[in-house]
């Protein structure tokens, strides 16, 4: 049988891999983004966990609503990006810096 | 780490680690691998190894959703933008050894630490049993339809119009006038005089009858 903490575990793996991308790749927002839609899908993971577990739908409901969200920033984020590219022709952090945060 | 040493393991089992095997290995190899294309794919392989376990959770609508809206959508997108955007291989990861030591040092604290929360001493069989199988005409899409148009309507009509606005700001975003373009503008319609319309030239009557004949 598996228990509800190999399934938390996996999904803690899977978002400290996340993790490890945003902090590595700091050239590239593409692969940023993308570790993001990872540690999200491990987050969702842990909701389907403790829904099945728990016996209560909401956790799946609540998925439904970050997956919706996580789509939508990914459009958006898409969009900035090539605006980006068509502004500074590249699309690493470090050009990033218009702000002089 | 694991806890059942002795016994058989059960066919459910062997999927989970297997499963999980591929969700660990596809993630390292997304982060890891320079091209920015291949990442995608493995972020892929990443999606459908998610969705099989969560089809293992018995959460079959959602699984199909990461699928269809994942995988067909979202991953296209970011394969159209990779391959559309003409990026520098070279000068990508070029710091890439720079921060790897300090992300590894979090990731293994953040690691440890939640394996110790999460550990089988709190969320084992013991504390949390297994619940049973549901039966075969169980339907997960109507469950979570019941609850999704009366509990939470609310927010699901958030939600579309949260993904109006996010169809409207991409496309104001990314969309450039075009010069070449025919366009019909309203306020210049509606401002019209009748004397921008027909304009009288008063021609000289003899020299238009001569050269009617």
């Amino acid at each position: 049988m598996i228990s509800l903490s190999d399934y938390l575990i996996l999904s803690a793996v899977i978002f400290c891999i996340g993790l490890v991308g945003i902090f590595v790749n700091r050239t590239n927002i593409i692969i940023l983004l993308m570790c993001v839609e990872l540690i999200l899908v491990a987050v969702n993971t842990n909701f389907i966990a403790f829904s099945h577990f728990l016996g209560n739908e909401a956790g799946q409901i609540f998925v439904f609503f970050i997956l919706t969200v996580a789509a939508a920033e990914v459009a958006i984020g898409l969009a900035i990006l090539t605006l980006l590219f068509r502004v500074k022709d590249s699309i690493s952090v470090d050009v990033i810096n218009s702000l002089k945060g | 780490m694991l806890s059942i040493g002795k016994k058989k393991m059960e066919f459910d089992q062997i999927l989970f680690y297997v499963f999980s095997f591929w969700f660990v290995v596809a993630s390292l190899a997304m982060v890891f691998l320079r091209n920015a294309a291949k990442a995608v794919l493995f972020l892929i392989l990443a999606f459908f190894s998610a969705a099989s376990i969560w089809i293992l959770l018995e959460a079959e609508f959602l699984a199909i959703t990461l699928i269809l809206v994942y995988v067909g959508a979202v991953m296209v997108l970011f394969l159209f933008i990779i391959k559309m955007l003409d990026i520098d291989k070279s000068a990508l990861r070029a710091k890439f050894a720079g921060y790897l030591p300090l992300g590894l040092m979090v990731a293994a604290i953040v690691v440890v630490e939640m394996v110790m929360v999460l550990g089988y001493n709190q969320f084992g069989l013991e504390a949390v049993p297994e619940p049973a199988r549901h039966a075969a005409d169980y339907s997960n899409i109507t469950v979570l339809a019941l609850q999704l148009y009366t509990d939470y309507v609310y927010a699901f009509e958030l939600a579309a119009v949260l993904l109006l606005i996010a169809i409207i700001a991409a496309i104001t975003l990314a969309h450039r006038n075009e010069t070449n373009r025919k366009s019909q503008s309203v306020s210049q319609q509606v401002n019209v005089k009748a004397r921008d319309r027909m304009r009288l030239v008063l021609i000289n009557s003899k020299n238009s009858g001569e050269s009617d004949d």
